[in-house]
């Protein structure tokens, strides 16, 4: 259904092994090391692990980075996309042509309930948009098939609370996340040891900055949604945010017209709840220079973050990602 | 409106931040030494913080702030609620932050006394440690014990930082007497270098730039330091170490052992042993996604391809053969408890080191280190926090290198086998060898069939009216014994009834003898190291105390299902006692028999007042601590 975007998809070629390419350099080499090494540990200690595909930048490099961990086999692990049903058209159309080039099983899951009784982020709000179609969806997306570790391409410097979230971190039965109770991680000695029904969320992503993620993609020519590049874009300005209206369901208030704006996004979510930034960034190496140069954090477009105080660290409680 | 939109700035020329590598590093000190302060500090003055999180900053210095409406530093750091409401910093927290010369990650670690198995955290996997020293308090205990466990985690570089030096009016002789207290006690520590700066996160004096209250200091500032520290421990030039992590066996023509170079270097042709089989072979190729490699070295994860057939699971690790690590199955290793309840010798554990998880005995306490005096003194027992000396006793040999030769094969964890938590922190001191193992001569007798099976011997005998629910409660805990990891054997009346004790009827004298016969299979079972459920009516108290008398104290639980006779009765699982009434049955016990309940048994189970699922945990409550060595908990003990 999102066939009209499609033709905008940057070429989706499997890198070659024999392909020459600029050498890491030792930081990013270093953290690359050391993604693998937990993605590794997952694969031998988990009865049934999953990578969650978010389908944005940090979610690219997780898969990039697990073909390599467990090359020239195949990752032991299918993928999980959580489909709130308002992500943007060009990134379910990038998801599929990606599961699909990497021949990589995709699973799919959208939550039932929240789909039948018509959650929608503009008329029943980001809060309960949130809570029911991504953390929700999320518990019974892993509940459903019974996935005991599931991968995430969360980063410490994106939010405060996520500092101290650790690289493997436990959760309960009920998918509750306890901050006072986590497990110390000590040298790369973790500790995977589980009870029946408890899960592991495992973040091998954690060290990386933002900029460690645009420079690993430059450096690896990962292919990324084309909405982090500049277009110009039909794009209404709401409460500060700018909102690229990407479909008819977008409710538009009076005086309100879709104008074209030059943007990027520099995280991607549910399209009415992800702010756009103004840019000129079209290739990753403008947007590298575009970081070194930016004075705004990333999670700034963020609607959800701002709901209330501390609201991240509420949304992990109750289990999000 | 407008205003509020995110604007990126156009691009201009910028340096981007150059590879001259990694540094991470962690803070550590008192409460309100101003940790969370002068972090928030060096990402602000490195412009880690964008406009936005400013922007929140000030907002919240002015709702939560302890700066009168100054800008907060600590807030920007301090991310969970809970600790914002008490103001201390109760977690381990990651921060990231660049200057043009190199790129750091910083661990925020507590100064909170019980939370120290967090400053063991982040000191784990840092190079250099931030030791922050309040100017008004000097050093305290908690400096040193921070400086211990540096030391002891293998941080070889500290900086002293002496902060709010602004509120001792920049006094020199303080300062001074600061560094030579802290010089007096760290001496001893090993560090290689101590580099003492006199500081004010508050107001930023010697952090990126000279202080001009403080010119009488001519050191580097703070930033300078940590840019230009040389702290490459030269992990390529120790002896080649590769736990297997994962064997890669794609298809029939390749078979690959993936994991990560703990140390050294290796090259194709280069002849490696399997540390734990002893069975050698030369690598044929080193492969990565990004083409094969002519070499790997310490910190790459890679997959090797030797030249021969051996079999080397996860767990494993290759090695040089010409510099072996130590293979076996008795250690002495410095631990530093990071759990509620104490650790006393015998405790049943699980051991992780490098890519293998072993089950393993605490086998000793030798002693616990005195982090003011840095003495080492006699214990039987590790509390919270305590860092001690201990004999480690794997079921199977593990290869390992001493801590201090090696960071990555020295290392290991401790893992509770009922919580699942990580225990300890353990770094081996040195080997036990095999020589000294056979000098123990350990005989095969019923301590070492026991601790074969990691668990001490008991019998657990449940004694009630027929019908109370004995059987089926004595089942249910054998089959949660059994998924914890224990041995287990159940003997059951009527099954006994069935062969041994076919013979005998239901007499009183022939119920007697039928106990005792019981009693010494249960023995037997001891002997070889089980936990022995028994399920026997066993009516005559004079019986059960003669089979208390033949085990040793401690060893022989006596649990009484107390069931009232017409609950039972109305049960009747088997037509007991419909077949009593229609006096089908003359001796059944509780009809025609009376029953003696016991004294004063371990445990009663009100039969009536729980299902046989709760009762049954109540029972596990009670004997696995008896099985595991370890002491109750408090949590366990409220539980009975």
């Amino acid at each position: 259904m999102y066939l009209s975007e499609a033709a905008t998809l940057a070429p989706l070629d499997a890198p070659s092994a024999a392909a020459p390419r600029p050498a890491l350099s030792p930081h990013l080499r270093r953290l690359e090391a050391e993604a693998i090494h937990i993605m590794r540990e997952v694969a031998a200690e988990f009865r049934h692990p999953v990578m969650l595909y978010s389908i944005g930048k940090d979610s690219s490099v997780m898969l990039h980075v697990a073909r390599k961990a467990f090359w020239p086999g195949k990752p032991p692990f299918p993928l999980l996309h959580v489909d709130t049903t308002w992500k943007f058209r060009e990134m379910i159309a990038f998801r599929d042509a990606t599961a699909k080039a990497l021949d990589w099983e995709l699973l799919v899951h959208v939550n039932p309930e929240g789909a039948s009784r018509g959650i929608d982020p503009f008329r029943s709000g980001s809060s309960l948009h949130t809570q029911v179609m991504k953390t929700e969806a999320l518990k019974q997306a892993l509940d459903k098939w019974g996935f005991d570790a599931a991968f995430g391409g969360a980063r410490r410097d994106e939010e405060k609370s996520r500092a101290k979230e650790r690289v493997f971190s436990h959760r309960t039965a009920a998918h509750a996340w306890d901050p006072r109770n986590q497990r110390p991680e000590l040298w790369r000695l973790y500790n995977t040891r589980i009870a029946r029904g408890e899960s592991m969320r495992v973040f091998p992503l954690s060290n990386w900055t933002e900029l460690d993620v645009w420079q690993y993609i430059l450096a690896e020519n990962i292919p990324v949604v084309p909405l982090y590049f500049a277009a110009e874009r039909p794009i209404v300005e709401r409460d500060g945010a700018l909102i690229m209206v990407d479909d008819a369901r977008m409710p538009l208030e009076p005086g309100e017209r879709p104008e074209p704006r030059r943007v990027r996004f520099r995280t991607l979510g549910c399209y009415p709840l992800t702010g756009a930034v103004e840019s000129d960034a079209r290739t990753v190496e403008e947007i590298v220079h575009e970081l070194v140069t930016s004075r705004a954090s990333e999670r700034q477009g963020r609607v959800i973050d701002h709901d209330d105080k501390a609201s991240m660290e509420r949304k992990k409680r109750e289990g999000y990602f | 409106m407008s205003a509020a939109v995110a604007t990126l700035a156009r691009p201009v020329a910028a340096p981007v931040p150059a590879g001259r590598g990694l540094l991470r590093f962690l803070t550590c000190g008192s409460v309100d030494d101003g940790k969370s302060t002068l972090i928030g500090r060096l990402l602000y003055e490195t412009k880690a913080i964008f406009e936005d999180q400013f922007a929140s900053l000030e907002n919240d210095s002015r709702r939560h702030g302890t700066t009168g409406g100054d800008i907060d530093f600590a807030l920007l750091v301090d991310g969970l609620e809970a600790e914002r409401e008490q103001g201390i910093t109760i977690d381990v927290a990651y921060r990231y932050f660049s200057t043009p010369r190199r790129s750091f990650i910083v661990a925020d670690t507590p100064g909170h006394e019980q939370y120290t198995r967090n400053m063991a955290t982040g000191a784990s996997n840092a190079d250099l440690a931030i030791l922050l020293v309040d100017a008004r308090k000097g050093v305290l205990t908690q400096t040193k014990r921070h400086s211990v466990i540096a030391a002891l985690l293998g941080i070889r570089h500290v900086v002293l930082a002496v902060n709010k030096i602004d509120l001792v009016g920049y006094d020199r002789a303080v300062f001074e007497r600061i560094v030579a207290d802290f010089h007096a006690f760290a001496d001893e520590l090993g560090f290689r270098s101590i580099v003492p700066i006199p500081l004010s996160a508050r107001f930023g004096d010697n952090v990126t730039a000279p202080s001009a209250a403080t010119p009488w200091y001519g050191g580097p500032t703070l930033i300078g330091h940590l840019e230009e520290v040389d702290v490459d421990e030269a992990a390529q030039d120790l002896p080649f170490r590769l736990p297997v992590q994962w064997v890669n066996r794609p298809n029939l023509d390749f078979r690959g052992f993936s994991g990560t170079v703990a140390s050294g270097r290796v090259r194709i042709g280069d002849p490696i042993v399997a540390a734990s089989s002893g069975r050698q072979s030369k690598v044929k190729r080193i492969a990565t996604f990004d083409g094969d490699r002519a070499e790997a070295v310490a910190g790459d994860a890679v997959t090797l391809v030797l030249a021969d057939e051996i079999d080397a699971p996860r767990g494993e690790v290759f090695a040089e053969p010409k510099a072996r690590p130590s293979v076996t199955t008795r250690f002495l290793a410095r631990l530093v408890w990071m759990t509620d309840d104490a650790l006393l010798p015998g405790r049943s554990v699980l051991l992780k080191i490098g890519t293998r998880t072993v089950p393993a005995t605490v086998r000793a306490i030798r002693s616990v280190l005195d982090v003011e005096t840095l003495a080492e003194r006699q214990s039987e027992t590790l509390g919270l926090n305590a860092i001690g000396l201990a004999e480690i006793e794997t079921v199977s040999p593990v290869a390992f290198d001493v801590y201090e030769d090696n960071r990555e094969t020295g290392a290991f964890i401790l893992v509770d086998r009922f919580s699942n938590a990580t225990v300890a922190a353990g770094m081996v001191r040195e080997a036990l060898g095999a020589t000294n193992v056979h000098r123990h001569g350990f005989d095969v007798d019923r301590a070492a069939r026991a601790g074969l099976k990691h668990q001490r011997p008991l019998v657990v005998w449940f004694t009630g009216l027929p019908g109370s629910g004995k059987s089926t409660i004595a089942n249910l805990v054998e089959r949660k014994l059994h998924a914890l990891g224990r041995h287990t054997a159940m003997l059951d009346g009527d099954d006994l009834r069935q062969g041994l004790n076919a013979d005998l009827g239901f007499d009183l004298a022939s119920r007697g003898e039928n106990v005792r016969r019981a009693g010494e299979v249960a023995r037997l079972m001891t002997e070889a190291g089980l936990v022995v459920l028994c399920a026997f009516v066993s009516p005559v108290r004079a019986d059960r105390e003669r089979l208390r008398a033949r085990f040793a104290e401690g060893e022989f639980v006596e649990v009484f299902v107390d069931a009232p006779a017409e609950l039972c009765a109305a049960r009747d699982p088997k037509g007991l006692y419909a077949q009593a009434r229609e006096g089908k049955i003359a001796s059944l016990t509780g009809v025609a028999q009376s029953y003696e309940p016991p004294l004063a048994p371990e445990l009663v189970l009100d039969a009536a007042a729980a299902d046989a699922e709760a009762l049954a945990e109540r029972v596990v409550a009670l004997v696995e601590p008896l099985i595991s060595g370890v002491r109750p908990t408090a949590e366990d003990s409220a539980a009975l």
